[in-house]
């Protein structure tokens, strides 16, 4: 809620117009990201005192090339400019951002706004890469024939606001309406609006080229095809590397420090429940969670600059075809690529795609993507399993890590194909995707980008996953075992009973009944199924020695290499996580949807462990 | 010499300009998205490349921007080759 005093701004404009980096420019680190009421569209709201000591309340509105909405996105950026969403007041100035290096398709979309009829300044942005290419802009000209107040800005310098900020605090108060150039009428003219487009343009702009050199130079290498597909692979082969590699040393900090501090709780408190559940319960199950935030931020660092540097649709472009003979779309790239780090954001990245057929089949093959919970598995397992030796110049383990990522990436392509041939579907669905300008990514922009995900994964593993986490250690502890138990006391508790009870179905996939017991847990967040394993294995140990000892030299001994090699395939597949399911819930409002999805994943996850155990135990590797 | 020709069979980097985009079906989103994104009478177009697989898609040049189009939504764009000027 905005307190009594508080300007509301509503950022609009289309993508790519640097709108975001403006915003973040304007509210530093006081965001507050949440959905519109009814819909899961992303609203980020800001707040930022001007030097008058007025302070601003800016909500940063999804992109639109028109206010004549074409998905969910725009119709909220339309209805939210009307002042008609419900819930939201109507914002008390616009301020509409256009790219000064793409005003021709960017100004007919500010006379758009401009119909409204709203009180509204116009930002134009990226003044700085205006002058690098020689591009003037007259804003007098601009203001003189638009009739609203016109502004320069530089959204990647830290004063690029100041004319912005100036310009609200000395007329924010009185705003006018801005006076209609055109009827009613001509509003739903699609050519008066670009007829009076050219007429700025030649009133205002001079452009010595139309494109920047740079950019048909990079697209020269960058999209041709070959040279293109090599430098998309070279640059997802990096990536992957780098989450391995450069992790490692944050994760053994982390897990030194955990260690060290469920030492020190175990030796203050008195022995009991309370000291067992502290450290065998809550401290080891999150730091076994925690660790794993190194290689979510080092793939996101990489998944965001790449979007701020205007990459990602380019492999987009290049990887459209393929999709859609897939039955995805190039659009479906960006989404899946987010679900490698978790596919909650990546399935609501789908609202960007707005053939719903497309979208659906997105987000239905989105779980088989590796998400960076499953890092923790397969981390584990390979740590255990997999000889750390090169391979010509590359390392056997970060090998096994790549072909497990392409196992995913292949069978969701299969799965999406399957879907498009069982609908028969012979309508048409778009991709007309713009290419952006190459952009150098700023650091502000792609560390606040961080911290949002950073929180979002946080904030899971203090809900979800710490609940289940004393769920389990409860489940684990009692009842205890009686006074003359011969067997590990665990055999006694109710996770026990389950585990065993389970082993009758997975025993073909070579599941002890540790695992099974892991798997329960795990069905909420995948990453927990590692934390339950160190839980299961230290309560079940004889001695303090053998609980606080890593978990990898308990499993490769106690483990086939057909287990391990089985429950990592699992783990591509299996439909293990309630948030995802979840969120395809709130995304597609439909049930059945959820019941198809876990139901094709657990079966391909069942069918593909077992045909892995069992051909692995035939080969003598059971 | 003027000549309309669909988009798609425009050569590779030849200056052309747009005629028209022609709508499929009544309310072709489409198309309509098409002219909001610029393709309008008298506009410069170019196709700059096409995509690794199948020549699919276009990348197109209009205004002062780039878009990815498929064959089947650059088919609607109707254009008129650029008559090579003097000055």
């Amino acid at each position: 809620m905005s307190a009594a005093g508080n300007i509301r701004l509503a950022l609009v404009g289309s993508p790519n117009c640097g709108k975001t980096a403006l915003f973040n420019l304007l509210t530093g680190s006081r965001q507050k990201v949440a959905n519109y009421a009814g819909v899961t569209v992303e609203r980020k709201e800001g707040r930022f005192n001007a030097a008058s000591g007025r302070s601003y309340a800016v909500l940063d509105l999804p992109g639109a090339y028109s206010l004549d909405a074409a998905s969910l996105d725009e119709a909220v950026t339309r209805d939210l400019c009307r002042g008609f969403y419900p819930g939201e007041p109507a914002p008390d100035v616009i301020v509409c951002v256009v790219d000064a290096t793409n005003l021709r398709l960017h100004l007919r979309f500010a006379l758009e706004v401009r119909e409204l009829g709203k009180p509204m300044v116009l930002a134009v942005n990226m003044m700085d890469a205006a002058k690098r290419r020689g591009i003037e802009v007259d804003l007098a000209a601009l203001e003189r024939e638009l009739g609203i107040p016109v502004v320069p800005t530089v959204a990647i310098r830290r004063d690029g606001a100041e004319a912005l900020v100036a310009k609200l605090d000395g007329v924010a108060g009185s705003i006018h309406e801005p006076r209609g150039h055109m009827s009613a009428a001509a509003m739903v003219d699609p050519d008066a609006l670009h007829a009076e487009t050219r007429r700025l343009l030649s009133l205002a702009v001079t452009m010595p080229r139309r494109t920047a050199e740079i950019d048909d130079t990079l697209d020269r290498w960058l999209l041709n095809p070959a040279i293109g597909l090599l430098s998309l692979a070279t640059v997802m082969f990096l990536i992957f590397q780098a989450v391995y590699a450069w992790a490692t040393p944050m994760m053994d900090a982390i897990d030194a420090g955990t260690v060290a501090l469920g030492e020190f709780v175990g030796a203050t408190l008195p022995e009991g429940p309370l000291n067992s559940l502290l450290v065998d319960g809550i401290i080891a199950g999150l730091g076994g969670v925690i660790i794993f935030l190194p290689q979510i931020l080092i793939l996101f660092a990489f998944i965001i600059a790449l979007e701020e540097s205007g990459y990602l649709p380019r492999a987009a472009f290049l990887l459209d075809r393929m999709m859609s003979k897939a039955g995805l779309s190039g659009r479906s790239f960006i989404p899946l690529l987010s679900s490698f780090a978790c596919a909650i954001p990546g399935i609501m990245a789908t609202r960007s795609i707005q053939d719903p057929r497309d979208r659906l089949a997105t987000i239905l093959v989105a779980p088989l993507m590796t998400c960076s919970a499953r890092l923790p598995v397969y981390a584990l397992l390979i740590g255990a399993f997999i000889p750390q030796q090169q391979v010509g110049i590359f390392n056997l383990q970060g090998l096994v890590l790549f072909g497990l990522y392409v196992a995913g990436i292949l069978s969701a392509l299969a799965v999406s194909w399957v879907m498009k041939k069982w609908r028969r579907d012979k309508g048409e669905h778009p991709l007309m995707l713009e290419l952006p300008s190459y952009r150098i990514p700023h650091p502000r922009d792609v560390l606040i980008g961080l911290w949002e995900r950073a929180w979002i994964f946080l904030r899971r593993v203090g809900g979800i996953i710490l609940a289940l986490t004393i769920l389990l250690w409860f489940l684990l502890s009692f009842p205890s075992a009686p006074a003359d138990a011969v067997a590990p006391a665990i055999d006694y508790s109710f996770a026990g009973r389950i585990g065993h009870a389970m082993t009758a179905i997975f025993a073909p996939l070579g599941f002890n009944w540790q695992i099974c017991i892991a798997l329960i847990p795990g069905l909420a967040a995948r990453e927990v199924a590692v934390s339950s394993l160190a839980t299961v294995y230290a309560l079940s140990a004889a001695s303090d020695e053998a609980a606080t000892a890593a978990l990898t030299p308990v499993i490769s001994d106690t483990w086939s290499l057909a287990t391990a090699l089985s429950l990592l395939v699992w783990f591509i597949y299996a439909p293990m996580c309630i948030s995802t399911l979840a969120t395809i819930k709130r995304e597609t409002n439909s049930w059945k949807q959820v019941g198809i999805a876990t139901g094709y994943l657990f079966g391909l996850a069942y069918l593909a462990s077992l045909v892995t155990y069992q051909v692995a135990v035939l080969l003598g590797a059971g | 010499m003027d000549v309309a020709l669909k988009l798609t069979e425009l050569p590779r980097r030849t200056a052309a300009t747009v005629e028209t985009v022609e709508d499929l079906s009544p309310n072709d989103a489409i198309a309509r998205r098409l002219r909001e994104l610029g393709f309008v009478s008298g506009e410069r177009v170019e196709v700059m490349a096409a995509g690794p697989f199948s020549a699919e898609p276009l990348l197109v040049q209009i205004g002062f921007t780039r878009f990815a189009l498929r064959r089947a939504e650059a088919a609607r764009i109707r254009v008129v080759r650029a008559v090579e000027q003097a000055a």
